[in-house]
């Protein structure tokens, strides 16, 4: 394809005509920060009529401006139901999933018009429109190694753990790595290099469990200076995680974990 | 054909240093934090409230605070946790939004060194006050 998007050639992603508007649905603005980097210097807000049943989710309001008004809308969406951590945003100022978000709760209250606001994740450099480049967060994560360490012989048969040792790290294990705590974090938002709330919460799945024994190592990374003491609690990531993990909870237990080891 | 990649390594950040310096710091804040309700209240409640308030403050009530030991120590260690409480919080603050390292340095330094004087200004006040000057 070397031509520019036409109608008849439409940008990748488009799918031609409209669909007819369903029964029930009414026309809500959805507000989205875009930003291309190959024509702006800075993002800028583009606002499209979207007809919307109460029941869609905001990714469907999203597909539908790709797939059938713009079709250079860039964003991430994978399996769409939850659980992929593909899609997170800021959804009307906070950190959501775009297809855990239903449109009925974001309507506005008697017969006034609905804005539905949607921009990238905070903190993470922006590609295109909702494309955020996750290097940042990976390294983070990375970092803290999100993986089981073991010394010594390897046992002949499965690593054996009691219901109540799984239960201990049970929370943390739900973490997807969708980056919506971390990217709520306004300590993360600041130039450093934080680990944020997601790493934590990744270390924290291997620190309370009881087959590994790399916690030491890594208490004395998340122990240093961009370590979980950075943490201020503002429980932003608590508020923003769609698993519902307790993820200020999980980085109090690792400082605790760090103030009494020993 | 070659691989074309901006960053073809993830970046690395520096290895753990093995200090317990912000463990320390934390755990100061909260201890600190708890002492100085006590401090700071006993002081407001002392100087405010109590016989008449701040009606009743002179030289000659200062002077009668400060030669017994007790005071002394009391106004000593308010002093230094309520200086180094706020100076670490406003360092933590400090490394939270300084966009720079020229401006995050300058700024600690600024910090550190209006710490040290007015430490050392007030301890030196308390260990040398001499109640025998004569009051205007």
């Amino acid at each position: 394809m070397t031509t520019a998007a036409t109608t008849e050639n439409p940008a990748s992603g488009a799918r031609g005509d409209q669909p007819p508007v369903p029964e029930g649905a009414v026309t809500v603005t959805v507000k989205i920060l875009r930003f291309n980097p190959e024509t702006d210097s800075e993002p800028r807000w583009e606002s499209f009529g979207v007809p919307a049943l109460p029941t869609d989710r905001v990714l469907n309001l999203l597909h539908y401006v790709k797939w059938y008004i713009d079709g250079t809308l860039t964003f991430r969406r994978s399996c769409a139901h939850g659980i992929c951590g593909s899609d997170a945003m800021q959804i009307n100022g906070v950190n959501r999933l775009a297809c855990k978000v239903l449109v009925k709760d974001l309507l506005a209250k008697g017969d006034k018009p609905t804005t539905i606001t949607v921009a990238p994740i905070k903190g993470l450099p922006v590609n295109k429109d909702l494309l955020v480049d996750m290097e940042p967060f990976m390294e983070a994560f990375r970092a803290v190694k999100p993986f089981l360490i073991t010394y010594g012989n390897e046992p002949t048969r499965e690593r054996i753990q009691s219901a109540a040792d799984r239960e201990r790290f049970d929370d943390t294990t739900k973490c997807i790595l969708c980056a919506c705590c971390t990217t709520s974090c306004p300590v993360f938002w600041n130039e450093g290099s934080y680990f944020g709330p997601a790493a934590i919460v990744n270390a924290h799945r291997f620190i309370f469990d009881s087959r590994d024994e790399g916690a030491q190592e890594r208490l004395d990374i998340l122990n240093d200076a961009e370590g979980v003491w950075r943490c201020r609690t503002t429980f932003n990531c608590t508020d923003a995680c769609p698993r519902g993990i307790q993820v200020t909870k999980a980085i109090q237990e690792v400082k605790r974990a760090l103030l009494f080891r020993r | 054909m070659t691989l074309a990649l901006d960053k073809p390594r993830s970046p690395r950040r520096p290895a753990a240093r093995r200090s317990n310096f912000e463990l320390a710091s934390w755990l100061f804040m909260r201890i600190s934090g708890l002492a100085l309700i006590v401090l700071v209240l006993g002081h407001l409640f002392i100087m405010n409230i109590l016989d008449g308030g701040v009606h009743r403050i002179n030289f000659a009530f200062v002077a009668g605070r400060w030669s017994s030991p007790f005071w002394q120590f009391w106004d000593l260690s308010m002093l230094w946790l309520a200086e180094i409480h706020g100076g670490n919080g406003l360092r933590t603050v400090i490394n939270d939004y300084a966009r720079k390292d020229s401006t995050r340095f300058w700024l600690k330094m600024m910090l550190y060194v209006s710490m040290v004087l007015i430490l050392a200004l007030g301890s030196y006040v308390i260990f040398t006050f001499d109640p025998d000057i004569p009051a205007n």
